[in-house]
């Protein structure tokens, strides 16, 4: 643009089978990615954790949301403690009801990562299409839409949440949707501006030549263009997710007593803090710390990857 | 330029109008405080007599002209927990919260705007890459949770700072001010740090976009080319650029650090707005909760008003429209 | 008094480290500035004129580098001195005009301003003091009521004005040198026609050396003392102006002045050397023009070094056309000199 250093080079005739033998984008994306040493780590990170939520059951001693498998007598141990029947080590304490921090942390990571994946998914669908639909169909629906998506975009999530779950009351699934409900605005909104810059290119008047019908057009065609930007706001999406889902249980507006997610657990564990039984709520807080950072890590480094402006 | 301003407040006033009628709806809907508030054993006639008091006897679309009615009086209905007029109640309370946000504010530009700026003139740095890192760990801290590692490390091991509740506060063009004294800036500087956590992330993200956007142009250049120190350079010519975008970022981040204030303000016992219409919703307090949604929305519409102008007066270019 | 010559860069070379590989934007490139003389630097877009003008003024950014060959000014190399001390010159004894006026001058900042700092970054000047020297260059320049242009913006400026600010700027603390990267490319022909007279002017007046850098020859024609035809990164050519121009010896100069629309008949196609200019990261070994030349043999293969086939006349070519009569590269009529005089 107005960079008057580097010099032009103009390729002498270069042959046209060399052009034919590029690789394919995705593989230098791939490539680019992984060059960061930082992001790579998140990404091993990410996938660890996933794993380790996945396979809960079978790495935990304790299934912490079975309130029999409990015993308050082991409440507030420190790390290392045996419990009490001697069967197995508390290997990062016990919570205030007794619950081995390590399963409960574990068990906490699932939800976490149910609700943050899941509600970006899901949004990500629902957000994506009215994006598209908008438009493609332009006109007043395309004004409705975007009105609504303003509206949201322009309030804290937090407030919106908050009100929303009140409204709903706890448990998983209301969380979600609220979620749902906050997030799909930022898919809508991405979609709907690229889905415009695609619009005008020649292949979708070709394709609108050939008779092909719109509803196609845009699944076929538009929709691949649009989902680089889209893969990057979904990670970043997820860790946000995740990250207002616990904010939420901490106040006490997410996840029910008996099923405590990360955000919960800390929350319970903050009045034990001042007594010096720090574990019940440094440890949670690790966890989900490390998991925010990770998926970021990865996000950030998609965004650089996946955005056409980027010149390095 | 009278034109834009009166689009842009009518505009506004619809939003609030509008948003009042959603959350009214809403509220009705969610359900009946009344069982909150009075309890299970209170006999039929004292509870009609709640009822009727409060309004809650007539019809849904009544109740909503009576709130704007008062409301165009100044009176959004009283509190059903402090028995206090709910306007009175959340200004009351909002000094504190403006007093949080701003504090965090100022944090974020002031160590975010020179890391930003370092990060953006040597990109390649480890020094650089280690902000960029810290970033965007900066921004994955969930606020709560570093809001308690902080009571922990500094009230509870240290015992350096205070944990919770304002300190003294002075009054101030009629409202109780905190920063004011010094047993207020003790008590704020831990929640301020914690709030601004977020937007410290924020801003040197902005500020070394900002930075690399604007270094290679020409009038750089030409600045270096007229044999100006490099001090000058960048602090005048690259930051005067930088900072037109950031200033306008940062004034809708206002608003939304004062809506986000409610995490802090609940660790620290920070009495603030925010505090309140958690408890309020905790309680279905509704006229507060109607009120803190108006002022707030108010707050929102007036801040993004600002920004607008702001950014008009900020830019030349925008402002003085026509050429010689 | 005049016996150091103001400028005299010898084999001058920057690179730049792409991902792709070493650019070498300007490559071994030598001539010499006496006082008050005025040097048109030629070249199509990525021939290294621009990268010369800015590894002379030493603001070559990464990823390129000033790495090897000297830049003496009045005798001293200053490739090699301290940033401090060539931030003193900068400005002050060597200042440099850029091409695109609305972008040369921060849009966010008034006139005044921008001109004031570049009186107080080389004298201890008051504000007052430089905002009336600021002033008085202004005048000097012919600009009418410049006390209104002091306090506009950039923006309420039109691209004519813009541009005399920035020769005004230049002109602050009356340079022995100036480098022009083309100035008046982007404005209309009638301004670029004044701009070119009060510069020449200006120069005569001050003895200030010029460089002037584009990609017009009739704009060098009119205006230049001396030419140097940049083709690839090397100077292929170099001499008086009217000399060169009259009767080119190297074949890329010739092909230039024959595209020219003026040197080519009504209603006839006009001329163009044939072939493209050449990646320069994959420059042949030899003459980067020997692909395009009608002259080349197989001597070409290898590079030609600088040559004085006639007295003050330079060039990098095996086959130089050292008679009128030699076959130009278009086969078509043979180049005329320029007449018309800007």
């Amino acid at each position: 643009m107005s960079g008057t250093n580097t010099p032009a080079n103009a390729p002498v005739g270069t042959a046209p089978a060399a052009a034919l033998r590029q690789p394919s984008p995705w593989r230098a994306h791939v490539a680019d990615f992984l060059a960061s040493r930082l992001a790579l780590f998140g990404l091993i990170v990410a996938v660890v954790l996933i794993l380790a939520a996945l396979v809960a059951p079978w790495i935990t001693p304790q299934n912490p949301y079975d309130l029999q498998q409990l015993d308050v007598l082991d409440a507030r141990q420190p790390p290392g403690s045996a419990n009490g029947l001697a069967s197995f080590h508390y290997l990062l304490g016990t919570d205030g009801q007794g619950r081995d921090l390590y399963s409960a942390i574990l068990y906490g990571l699932r939800i976490s990562l149910l609700v943050g994946v899941g509600s970006a998914l899901i949004a990500g669908v629902v957000g994506t299409l009215l994006g598209l639909l908008a438009a493609y169909a332009g006109g007043k629906t395309d004004t409705i839409i975007m009105r609504v998506v303003d509206l949201i975009l322009s309030f804290p999530s937090i407030l919106v949440a908050m009100m929303i779950l009140a409204y709903l009351g706890k448990g998983v699934g209301n969380v979600v949707l609220t979620l749902v409900i906050l997030e799909w605005a930022y898919y809508a909104r991405t979609a709907r501006g690229q889905a415009l810059v695609e619009r005008r290119r020649e292949y979708v008047e070709a394709a609108r030549c050939l008779d092909i019908p719109n509803w196609r057009i845009m699944v076929r065609h538009i929709l691949p263009n649009c989902l680089p930007p889209l893969i990057v706001i979904g990670t970043l999406q997820i860790a946000r997710a995740i990250t207002l889902e616990a904010t939420l249980s901490f106040l006490g507006l997410g996840v029910p007593v008996t099923e405590p997610s990360l955000g919960l657990l800390i929350s319970n564990g903050y009045q034990f803090m001042l007594s010096g039984q720090y574990w019940i709520s440094f440890y949670p807080g690790i966890a989900l710390l490390v998991t925010i950072v990770a998926i970021n890590l990865v996000g950030d480094r998609l965004r650089d990857v996946l955005n056409p402006r980027n010149t390095r | 330029m009278i034109g834009w301003l009166l689009r842009r407040l009518v505009q506004a006033v619809v939003v609030v109008l509008l948003m009042t009628v959603i959350v009214f709806v809403g509220l009705h809907a969610i359900g009946n405080p009344v069982d909150i508030l009075i309890g299970q054993d209170v006999d039929q006639v004292e509870r009609a007599r709640i009822i009727a008091q409060l309004g809650f006897d007539q019809p849904l679309w009544r109740q909503y002209l009576g709130f704007v009615g008062g409301a165009l009086q100044g009176n959004l209905g009283v509190s059903f927990v402090y028995n206090v007029p709910a306007i009175e109640l959340i200004l009351q309370r909002l000094p504190a919260t403006l007093e949080l946000a701003i504090a965090a504010l100022v944090i974020a530009v002031v160590l975010g705007v020179p890391l930003g700026l370092l990060a953006g003139l040597y990109p390649e740095s480890w020094f650089s890459k280690s902000i960029m890192a810290g970033s965007i760990v900066g921004f994955s801290l969930p606020t709560f949770w570093v809001g308690l590692m902080l009571i922990m490390t500094f009230s509870v091991s240290l015992g350096m700072l205070p944990s919770s509740g304002r300190g003294q506060t002075v009054e101030f063009l009629g409202a109780q001010w905190s920063f004011l004294t010094t047993d207020g800036l003790r008590h704020m500087l831990l929640p301020a740090i914690n709030l601004s956590l977020f937007k410290i992330s924020l801003v040197i993200r902005l500020t070394r976009a900002g930075v690399r956007e604007v270094l290679p142009l020409d009038y750089v250049k030409f600045a270096r080319a007229k044999g100006l120190s490099p001090l000058r350079v960048v602090g005048l010519h690259v930051l005067r650029n930088t900072m037109i975008p950031l200033v306008t970022v940062l004034g809708l981040e206002l608003g939304s650090t004062i809506a986000f204030a409610v995490v802090t303000e609940s660790i620290f016992s920070w009495p603030g707005a925010g505090k309140l219409i958690l408890d309020s919703i905790n309680a279905l307090d509704r006229p507060v909760i109607v009120s803190y949604l108006v002022v707030v929305v108010c707050l929102f519409v007036t801040l993004n008003l600002i920004v607008d102008i702001l950014y008009k007066v900020l830019d030349p270019r925008v402002r003085l429209e026509g050429a010689a | 008094m005049s016996s150091v010559p103001t400028l005299q860069v010898r084999n001058l070379r920057t690179e730049f480290a792409t991902r792709a590989g070493t650019l070498r934007a300007v490559n071994d490139v030598s001539f010499t500035l006496e006082r008050g003389r005025i040097l048109g630097l030629v070249g199509e877009s990525g021939s290294g004129k621009s990268v010369t003008g800015f590894s002379i003024m030493g603001l070559v950014d990464a990823p390129g580098r000033v790495t090897g060959g000297e830049v003496l000014f009045q005798g001293r190399d200053i490739t090699k001195i301290k940033p401090r001390e060539l931030r003193q010159l900068q400005g002050n004894r060597i200042a440099m005009i850029f091409q695109d006026p609305m972008m040369t001058l921060n849009p966010v900042l008034r006139v005044d301003t921008q001109m004031i700092e570049a009186v107080r970054a080389h004298t201890s000047a008051s504000k007052a003091q430089a905002r009336e020297r600021a002033r008085e260059t202004l005048a000097m320049m012919g600009i009418a009521s410049p006390d209104e242009r002091l306090q506009a913006y950039p923006h309420q400026l039109s691209g004519g004005m813009r541009q005399r600010v920035a020769i005004a700027t230049a002109m602050l603390h009356r340079p022995d040198l100036i480098i022009a990267d083309e100035p008046t490319t982007a404005l209309d022909v009638t301004i670029q026609a004044q701009i070119l007279s009060e510069v020449q002017k200006l120069a005569r007046q001050q003895g200030t050396a010029l460089i002037w850098i584009t990609h017009d020859l009739s704009v060098v024609a009119g205006l230049a003392d001396e030419v140097a035809v940049m083709y690839a990164g090397r100077i292929v050519e170099q001499g008086g102006v009217d000399a060169v121009l009259d009767s080119p010896l190297h074949p890329y100069t010739a092909g230039l002045i024959g595209s020219l629309p003026a040197n080519n008949r009504r209603g006839s196609r006009l001329q163009q050397i044939p072939g493209m200019t050449p990646n320069m990261l994959q420059l042949p070994p030899g003459c980067a023009f020997a692909a395009r030349c009608t002259r080349a043999t197989a001597a070409c293969q290898a590079q030609p070094e600088q040559t004085e086939p006639l007295p003050g006349r330079l060039v990098r070519c095996f086959h130089p056309a050292l008679t009128a009569s030699a076959p130009s590269t278009l086969g078509a009529t043979a180049p005329q000199g320029l007449e018309a005089r800007v």
